[in-house]
């Protein structure tokens, strides 16, 4: 039995020089992860919207560039005001919503089981990883061409661009979430008596959930990308429609006061749905 | 309840992890399997939980081959196995919901547990509020609210300090008396299989075996004071020396 320490190492290291130190730098408000002020932050938080802001301000007002390149925030507002008024923004914003929620509704109705399936089965991983890892990679868009020919110029190839648009990354970050649910959760609940589908829907599902939500919430900003990118190549309604008249018109306000409402969506939906992320994820908080 | 293992052996893929392990736990036993890290420990329980099958050999319960997992063998890990979104009740709960059973006796049967591992005042409290204590208490009534036939415990105070561990080893000590189940357990602390079996099975390394087997004559009724006693002391001493040479061979 070894109990006691083998060989000792010959002590050598007197006749090293010393190690060189190095100057310790000082906290700053730039050292990594470094926690600053309230005030500190609220002010980067305003300059960064009010700088840009400005720029736009004194470059229409100045003349430096034409209205038509780029128009005052004046004339924006009041082209807004316009649209809106005439209520084409608000068969617009109803179009163009209700394309994402039936595009991107099916996706995730498609995509959640799916990767749940690929997440929970390695039979389904290898059925289905090397196709979808293959198709996420090409681009949506490329595909306008081919869908309009297949399905013709309505509806059905609009939703289906915001499909392939999005199914693919959804499934393949579904099945990421679900791969992370921790073995001895699942081997434990399996030893409580669990069968099979009980520990998909008691433990695989619960634990994946919020998971799942900042999937979908991070895919939907790319279905508002598409839907937009359809409604540019061929359509009668929508924001993306009314952005090509605008242009076909030289009204550069209007577009400038379309591409505010899609952020103000934009913003809005991420908001909601970080709030229900929030909610359903108290738990891991 | 009789479990018995039978020439066991567990390759993975190369690597042989377990080497013709018999060994047989009997009712009421306090079973402490006690070896270095690495020697197969963790392996032996997933196989007597039926989580894994043995390459070779047999488990049986009663006679009868251990097919899968199940509520009659009770499992608690050494961390991070509570189902984070459920509350403390919630979890110790779940084996009774799979089961057809009114709510009134579900809760009966929860709250005796809750109290019986002294949890009635955190029932509501989500697992990420309780101390690591807490925690493992929660997984111990999780598995006994089921009434396993055996208990089955992998390095449950292994991630608590020391304090926290003393007092984790009364309380199961406890349980062990008050519900009458039987436990086996697996640790790589010699004073804490000393401590708490009723018999030692040390387990050697490379491939993973029966080294010794030793029975432990204290009394039934044990407090901390008697790890401070010469018979203990001599007895985990020995042990020890049977860990160390299973190791280094
Ligand atoms: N899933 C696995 N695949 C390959 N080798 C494993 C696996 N699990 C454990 N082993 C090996 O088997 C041996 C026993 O492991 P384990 O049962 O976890 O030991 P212990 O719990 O006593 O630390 C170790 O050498 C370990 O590396
Ligand atoms: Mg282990």
């Amino acid at each position: 039995m070894r109990t006691a320490l083998a060989d000792r190492t010959p002590d050598v290291r007197t006749t090293w020089p010393p190690l060189p130190r190095r100057t310790r730098p000082r906290r700053t408000a730039l050292t990594i992860r470094t926690p600053i002020s309230r005030r500190a932050t609220t002010i980067l938080t305003v300059l960064s919207l009010a700088v840009p802001f400005s720029a736009w301000v004194v470059l229409s007002a100045s003349g430096a560039v034409p209205a038509t390149f780029l128009p005052p925030p004046g004339a924006v507002v009041s082209a807004g005001w316009e649209t809106a008024r005439s209520g084409e923004l608000a068969v617009d914003v109803w179009t163009t919503t209700r394309r994402v929620l039936q595009g991107f509704g099916l996706a995730v109705l498609v995509s959640v089981p799916l990767g749940i399936l690929m997440g929970a089965f390695q039979a389904g991983q290898a059925a289905f990883e090397p196709l979808i890892g293959l198709l996420r990679y090409l681009p949506a868009s490329a595909f306008i061409p081919l869908l309009i020919i297949w399905l013709g110029l309505g509806e059905p190839s609009k939703i289906a661009i915001l499909f392939i648009g999005t199914v693919f990354f959804n499934t393949l970050m579904t099945a990421d979430v679900v791969r992370g649910v921790p073995r001895p959760l699942i081997d434990v609940s399996y030893t409580l008596g669990a069968r099979r589908g009980e520990v998909l829907r008691k433990v695989v599902v619960p634990h994946s959930l919020p998971g799942i939500i900042d999937a979908v919430r991070v895919n939907a900003a790319a279905a508002w990308n598409f839907v937009v990118v359809a409604e540019l190549v061929n359509s009668t309604a929508g924001l993306g429609y009314r952005i090509v008249r605008a242009q076909r018109f030289l009204q550069t306000d209007k577009i400038f006061a379309v591409l505010v409402v899609i952020g103000v969506i934009g913003v809005t939906i991420d908001v909601a749905l970080r709030l229900v992320r929030a909610r359903v994820g108290r738990w891991a908080a | 309840m009789t479990l018995a293992l039978t020439d066991v052996s567990k390759e993975y893929g190369q690597k042989l992890a377990l080497d013709g392990v018999n060994l047989t736990v009997s009712p009421r036993e306090f079973l402490c399997v006690v070896g270095a890290s690495g020697s197969g420990k963790s392996t032996l329980l997933s196989l007597v939980a039926g989580l894994m099958m043995p390459t070779t050999g047999e488990i049986t319960v009663d006679g009868h081959p251990i097919t899968g997992p199940g509520p009659d063998r009770g499992l608690v890990f050494q961390n991070g196995s509570l189902y984070p979104w459920r509350t403390v009740e919630r979890n110790v709960a779940f084996g009774l919901e799979l089961l057809a059973l009114d709510t009134a006796e579900r809760d009966r049967r929860v709250d005796w547990y809750l109290a019986e591992t002294g949890l009635a005042g955190v029932r509501r409290s989500l697992p990420r509020r309780l101390s690591g204590g807490q925690q493992q208490r929660v997984a111990i009534a999780r598995a006994l609210v089921c009434e396993p036939d055996v208990l089955l415990l992998d390095e449950p105070f292994g991630a608590l300090d020391v304090q926290t561990k003393e007092d984790m080893q009364l309380l199961i000590r406890q349980i062990w008396l008050d519900t009458g189940t039987t436990v086996l357990m697996v640790t790589h602390d010699v004073e804490e299989a000393v401590f708490l079996g009723t018999r030692v099975v040390v387990l050697a390394s490379d491939p993973g075996r029966v080294a010794a087997e030793v029975r432990v004559p204290l009394a039934e009724d044990r407090d901390l004071a008697v790890k401070r006693t010469p018979a203990f002391l001599a007895l985990r001493a020995s042990v020890e020396d049977m860990v160390r040479c299973g190791v280094t061979r």
